[in-house]
């Protein structure tokens, strides 16, 4: 138990964008989230834009309710971000990128 | 075929912008007599009140029974899961699995935790709508329930944007003319926690439950319905295995119709002391007594001279079980076991407290509908000791009422406490009944052990002698006249 496990899940982000067509509120959260993805986890993210007036069917599985919702689908535990994802710093904390880029700081 | 369907879509369209609201039936036995047809077509309904008080049950009755008509519906509940739901109906009789096997029913879980969400900027709802609409394509529902959407409330912060939303969200409903049941929690000054009752106007169902001396009723109350007539009392309502229903208790109109018909009391010499013809039928009769007067066995009599009739009798026992009372009849020679076993007599025992007077009422409504016996027998009154006289005396008249108004015959015994030398029942239902029958002991230097008097019979002639009359290994005997 004492052996660390691979970090390779946490290495690893996917990200699912859930909006309802092409709105201006949509598009603004896509944007703001590539740009916080490429300031905290370039190189190791994978952005899905699931748009459910297209697949309407996949709201349910995400128990989506709002949109635009971010998904946290990799790593573990599930989270869920709604909103145009304006303010950088509370996606950052909904992430978990906050704390997560803290520790290592503190260990070193 | 397609000028019927065009001039069907004509009338229903024409029904709609017309003055008569158009109404779809819940299937809730009793709520869709109350409200003159059930809930408004096409518009939503707000079903509100207290924790437990039997909101999802109207609410998937009102599903079930769409889905049995040919408008199939979706549930969405925001606060048992698919599953939950499914099994904790199944013990009231729903089966809801078959119903969404054959595409009837749709169940759409959806949970929105405050926890497990972070809001940042603006959002809208559409995800909900989305997923509304999807579901309900799926099966072309004519109904929805929102069980409870304000549980939304509790799940997003932002409160003007899920008003705005859920002033959307009906008017998105109304504009697909579906039928709509939402139900709402109780608050403190208000309908509902979060004012629903603000944007959904036409129709407002308030359910109760209330516990009083331990004893549990629920109630449902139309608070409102625009643009029809309702009744406005509080109905009494059960909820048991065979689901919901409502009951419509108000006739105090003296209305009925009077037959001269009369009917056999059982025995011939009491049959006389009635000029020979014995009781009206669809009268009330109250037989009333001290302790071992045999007001029992004379009830027993008269049922056992119904079922020889081919006549369907409904018995109420509230003080033995019905095989001890078989039993006991048999020792004085009456065999109403045969009748039982034929299905003519029907015996239905509970101890008193079990429910509250609503409730017993209530349920004595649901069982006369459905047996439709000619005779219904209560033994004894008298067992209703907790309530209040005038309670009593309300219960009482509803009940007559309404098995005179069905053409039943009404037999009641009432316990006269002590010796039973008193005639004055304290119960004061007397003045409610046709005919009334005091018995009581002889005293002790009389002849006879038991005797009969007639205080009353409305609309006839009989005997105002006191009879003396013994109980026998075959029934009740009078004595000879001198």
């Amino acid at each position: 138990m004492k052996r660390r496990r691979a970090r390779r899940p946490q290495d690893e982000w996917i990200l699912r964008l859930y909006t309802a067509g092409e709105t201006t509120r949509s598009l603004s959260a896509l944007q703001n989230l590539e740009s916080i993805c490429e300031q905290h986890l370039k190189g190791r993210y994978r952005i899905e834009v699931v748009d459910l007036l297209k697949h309407p069917q996949l709201a349910r599985g995400d128990q989506i309710v709002a949109v635009p919702t971010l998904v946290r689908r990799l790593p573990p535990p599930m989270k869920r971000i709604i909103g145009d994802l304006s303010n950088e710093n509370s996606v950052l904390v909904g992430l978990d990128l906050r704390s997560r880029a803290r520790k290592p700081k503190e260990k070193s | 075929m397609a000028t019927r369907t065009a001039r069907r879509r004509k009338v229903r369209s024409s029904t709609r912008s017309g003055p008569a609201l158009r109404k779809v039936p819940t299937g809730i036995e009793g709520f869709d007599a109350i409200t003159d047809g059930g809930v408004p077509a096409g518009r939503p309904t707000l079903v509100c009140g207290g924790p437990g008080c039997g909101k999802t049950l109207f609410a998937l009755a009102f599903l079930t029974h769409g889905a049995k008509i040919g408008e199939p519906g979706l549930f969405v509940t925001f606060e048992e899961t698919e599953q939950d739901l499914v099994d904790n109906v199944g013990s009231l009789g729903y089966d809801l699995h078959r119903l969404i096997r054959r595409k009837r029913l749709a169940i759409e879980y959806i949970r929105v935790e405050r926890a497990e969400i972070e809001e940042t900027g603006e959002y809208d709802l559409e995800g909900l709508f989305i997923r509304l609409d999807h579901a309900m394509r799926s099966i072309g529902a004519k109904r929805i329930v929102l069980d409870t959407i304000e549980s939304l409330f509790s799940g997003l912060s932002n409160t003007a944007v899920l008003r705005a939303e859920l002033r959307r969200l009906f008017a998105w409903l109304k504009d697909r003319n579906i039928t709509a049941v939402i139900t709402g929690e109780r608050g403190t000054d208000t309908l509902t926690r979060q004012g629903l009752e603000e944007y959904v106007s036409d129709c407002v169902v308030s359910l109760d439950h209330r516990v009083t001396d331990q004893i549990s009723t629920r109630r449902l109350r139309i608070v409102k319905y625009r643009g029809s007539s309702h009744g406005t009392n509080e109905y009494p309502f059960l909820i048991d295995q065979s689901g919901i229903a409502v009951l419509p208790i108000t006739s105090l109109q003296l209305v009925h119709t009077a037959t001269s018909q009369r009917i056999s009391t059982g025995l011939d010499w009491l049959d006389e002391m009635f000029g020979g013809k014995g009781y009206y039928k669809a009268s009330s009769i109250l037989m009333s007594g001290g302790a071992g007067t045999a007001k029992t066995s004379l009830a027993a009599h008269f049922m056992d001279a119904a079922c020889r009739r081919g006549e369907r009798v409904l018995c109420f026992q509230f003080e033995e079980s019905p095989a001890q009372y078989v039993r006991n009849m048999r020792s004085i020679g009456i065999n109403l076991e045969r009748w039982m076993k034929n299905g003519l007599l029907g015996i239905h025992a509970a101890r008193p407290t079990l429910y509250g007077l609503e409730f017993h009422l209530a349920t004595m409504h649901r069982d006369v509908d459905r047996v439709k016996p000619s005779l219904v027998v209560v033994d004894p009154l008298s067992a209703f000791t907790g309530a209040s006289a005038g309670e009593i005396n309300n219960m009482v008249m509803r009940l007559v009422d309404f098995l005179k108004g069905r053409n039943i015959t009404a037999l009641f015994t009432h316990l006269i406490p002590g010796s039973g030398m008193g005639a004055e029942t304290e119960v004061g239902v007397s003045s409610l009944m046709d005919t009334w029958i005091l018995l009581r002991n002889a005293p002790p230097g009389e002849r006879g052990g038991r005797h009969l008097t007639i205080l009353k019979s409305r609309g006839m002639a009989h005997s105002s002698v006191s009879r003396p009359f013994d109980l026998t290994n075959h029934g009740a005997v009078a004595e000879v006249e001198p």
